[in-house]
């Protein structure tokens, strides 16, 4: 990255490994194939999909037949609950969805249309002060007619985990199916949805070091899922569409590339990121960290500045070559504070400076000594600016 | 370090050519861009966007910034533009007054709310694509300046009118680099920077109306500002029925529905609009104009209000040809300004803009009589 431009949004996205993007140039050229030919060049496509399937499924610990390719992370969220509200409806067993105020817009949205366009009832569970669902909450939510219980496993504006395993055990036992938004996680942590206990879990490809347009909907064997798209019979009839085979193939090179990497990355991210805590909290005045300090993803620092408007820092920060995200959602001027840090409990003066700085494979001890360096005057610049007009 | 400017960029040939010449003197330059409220009340499934704005504004902008190898953002502005300058304007129409919404854009948007952001960029300027200038010079406080504004050098596209509500806090940030030139110069200078030179169609609406003119958007969006009532003659007499008073603006002869009158009776214009009665009232040609605009508050570009009557000129809309006077201070804050000659459309809710020579002395919206 040139011009001293520092890239810390890798929760926005990642660069494509060099063995990915190996991988999967073939698939764009000489083998180019659709996986539903009968002919040699549609089995050679189709062999390279099984292939995916398989490597893909391994990494999680599900089997080749319990992964579908998707269009993106956000398909495959929206296939997981439409897929399961719909089919739990056909079947008469299902007028129910839980979910948590902190999920991210591709399964809050789809939600709130099942609730508001097709009726569903929706429970959104409370969240503590860092994000964290209370599992006892969801045994309470669960109904006789809920037909899927929604948890992210980690989130993608404060970087809190959420206690997916113990919501997953208390699903299970009380026969709900369950669905995890996992799309930040792979590439920091391990995944293993037998250990997790899912029913039905999103990645996606270009947050872990693959190509963007490819993701991946984990669907436990059994689980009633009606497409959400029509078509013909790709995907076992779950995800029709001509398969993005050369996507397909680049997320699994990219999931067998961060099941590599991911332990000592994480470990070496960790501490690049608690010294980028402790250097923002002690350099910048009045500034905390939002989200669990502990119990986050380990490539994840977030914060809260009182009296800032976060899009003017991250503006700031551009300018001054440094890339991250805010979880603001500033889209009309009038800065509403993120509906996360709401739900958190943040009061409003501190949630409308919200700045997230994610870590990466690419990431240096010079980045974050850069970062020291810059953030504290942009902070000082952006408050001095916040005049009465 | 490099002084750092924001350009507000509106994707036309006047901001480009502002940002061009920013970056050729040596400047630090940021462009920004606004994305501003549009009336989206037309219906027809599209998003309809503010013609400063528009999607290939945008687009635009963004290529040239890309060209001048500057940081670019488009910032969305749309609730606090509805609030600042939409809203406003619509409640001085129920004021029975005929605003204009680009004083209070200048004043909350492009010298408020994006002078917000410029200086959270660190930035030491704001620059526009405005004809107008702005000269500084120490002043007997050792150390400070006394900014003045001054009219753009091209007579024919002057907008010191709009940008009056300025004092010396926005103009020691403030750069209008176009207005030092007259448009032909800056037509010219955009084909020497290899800048696109095309001008989107101009138009004497206001960016925010999506279909039809104000009339149609108060009719859709303020109902209640529009109330019928009758039209009486200067005498009292009802001569005919209204609309809704801001449907009528001061001097306007068409569109009134004047009961049957013999043809030769002379000419009917509007003299006033009289909220008390929700009566528009007219008269005839003679009977239109003044000698005398009124405002309530007086802003003095100085910061300093003049102590006694003051021979000047003044504007009393953007168009409007400047004419000779006197204006005199109130102390309620407000001023008084007597012209020399009558003025046929002194228009509530208008600006009355003060000049002496090429500088703004500030002004005020004239009220009421």
């Amino acid at each position: 990255m040139d011009r001293g431009q520092v890239y810390l949004d890798y929760s926005a996205t990642t660069p494509v490994a060099g063995e990915v993007a190996a991988a999967l140039q073939p698939y764009l050229t000489e083998k180019f194939g659709n996986a539903a030919s009968l002919h040699s060049f549609g089995r050679d496509a189709a062999a390279a999909l099984d292939e995916a399937h398989l490597v893909v499924g391994c990494a999680i610990g599900a089997r080749a037949s319990e992964i579908v390719f998707t269009g993106c992370g956000t398909e495959a969220d929206n296939l997981a609950l439409r897929g399961v509200a719909f089919a739990m409806r056909q079947r008469g067993r299902g007028n129910h969805i839980i979910t948590t105020p902190v999920e991210h817009h591709a399964v809050e949205a789809t939600a709130r249309q099942l609730h508001e366009v097709f009726g569903f009832d929706l429970t959104m569970l409370p969240v503590d002060g860092c994000g964290r669902v209370d599992p006892d909450d969801v045994r309470r939510a669960i109904r006789s007619d809920t037909a899927l219980v929604s948890v992210m496993l980690a989130n993608n504006e404060v970087g809190t985990l959420e206690p997916v395993k113990e919501i997953g055990a208390i699903c299970r036992e009380c026969g709900v199916y369950f669905h995890t938004d996992a799309v930040q996680a792979p590439a920091y942590m391990p995944i293993d949805v037998n250990d997790l206990n899912v029913d039905l879990m999103a990645l996606s490809a270009h947050k872990l070091y693959g190509p963007k347009g490819v993701g991946v909907l984990y669907l436990r064997e059994g689980t009633p899922c009606m497409p959400a798209i029509t078509g013909g019979g790709h995907e076992r009839g779950r995800r029709p569409g001509t398969v993005n085979v050369a996507g397909a193939v680049a997320a699994a090179a990219a999931i067998k590339y961060i099941s590599r990497e991911r332990e000592a990355q994480a470990a070496r991210l960790q501490i690049l990121r608690d010294k980028l805590i402790a250097g923002v909290l002690a350099l910048v005045p009045e500034a905390r960290i939002s989200g669990h300090p502990t119990a986050r993803l380990p490539h994840h620092a977030s914060f809260v500045f009182k009296g800032v408007d976060g899009e003017s820092l991250l503006m700031a920060l551009d300018v001054e070559g440094i890339a991250v995200s805010t979880g603001s959602a500033c889209t009309s001027g009038d800065p509403e504070p993120s509906p996360v840090l709401v739900a958190m409990g943040i009061p409003r003066e501190w949630a409308l400076g919200g700045l997230r700085i994610s870590l990466g494979y690419h990431t240096t001890q010079e980045e974050i000594e850069r970062v020291l360096d810059v953030l504290p005057k942009c902070v000082e610049h952006v408050r001095l600016a916040n005049f009465e007009f | 370090m490099k002084t750092r400017v924001v350009v507000a960029m509106s994707g036309g040939v006047d901001s480009s050519v502002a940002a061009a010449l920013l970056v050729k003197q040596g400047y630090d330059v940021i462009g920004i861009m606004l994305r501003l409220w549009a009336d989206p009340s037309t219906g027809d499934g599209h998003e309809n966007s503010n013609r400063c704005c528009a999607p290939e504004a945008v687009a635009d902008a963004r290529a040239i910034a890309r060209q001048l190898g500057i940081p670019f953002y488009d910032v969305h502005a749309e609730n606090v533009f509805k609030q600042r300058v939409v809203d406003t304007w619509v409640d001085a129409y129920a004021d029975a007054t005929t605003p204009n919404p680009c004083f209070n854009c200048n004043r909350g948007i492009r010298f408020g709310f994006l002078m917000q952001k410029a200086l959270a960029l660190g930035a030491d300027y704001l620059a526009t694509g405005h004809y107008a200038r702005v000269s500084s010079a120490e002043c007997s406080v050792p150390g400070t300046q006394r900014h003045k504004l001054l009219k753009g050098r091209d007579a024919k596209k002057d907008q010191s009118y709009v940008l009056h509500v300025l004092g010396q806090r926005d103009l020691a940030r403030a750069m209008f680099p176009c207005g030092e030139f007259v448009k032909d110069e800056v037509r010219q200078l955009a084909r020497e920077f290899g800048l696109p030179t095309a001008e989107r169609a101009e138009s004497q609406d206001l960016c925010f109306l999506t279909q039809g003119d104000y009339r149609s958007f108060l009719a859709r969006n303020a109902p209640a500002v529009a109330v019928p009532g009758p039209i009486l003659n200067t005498l009292g007499e009802e001569v005919g029925q209204h609309d809704g008073l801001p449907f009528y603006t001061i001097g306007q002869r068409k569109g009134l529905h004047i009961s049957a009158r013999s043809t030769d009776a002379p000419a009917l214009y509007v003299l006033q609009l009289d909220a008390k009665r929700n009566a528009v009232i007219v008269g005839t040609l003679d009977e239109l104009g003044t000698r005398h605009a009124h405002t309530r508050l007086m802003h003095y570009v100085s910061g300093e209000p003049v102590s006694e009557p003051l021979r000047c000129t003044a504007k009393i809309r953007y168009k409007a040809k400047e004419a000779a006077g006197v204006l005199t201070p109130l102390p309620s804050g407000g001023a008084t300004f007597e012209f020399d000659e009558p003025q046929r459309d002194v228009t509530p809710g208008q600006g009355l803009v003060c000049y002496a020579g090429d500088e703004v002395i500030g002004g005020g919206i004239i009220a009421k009589m």
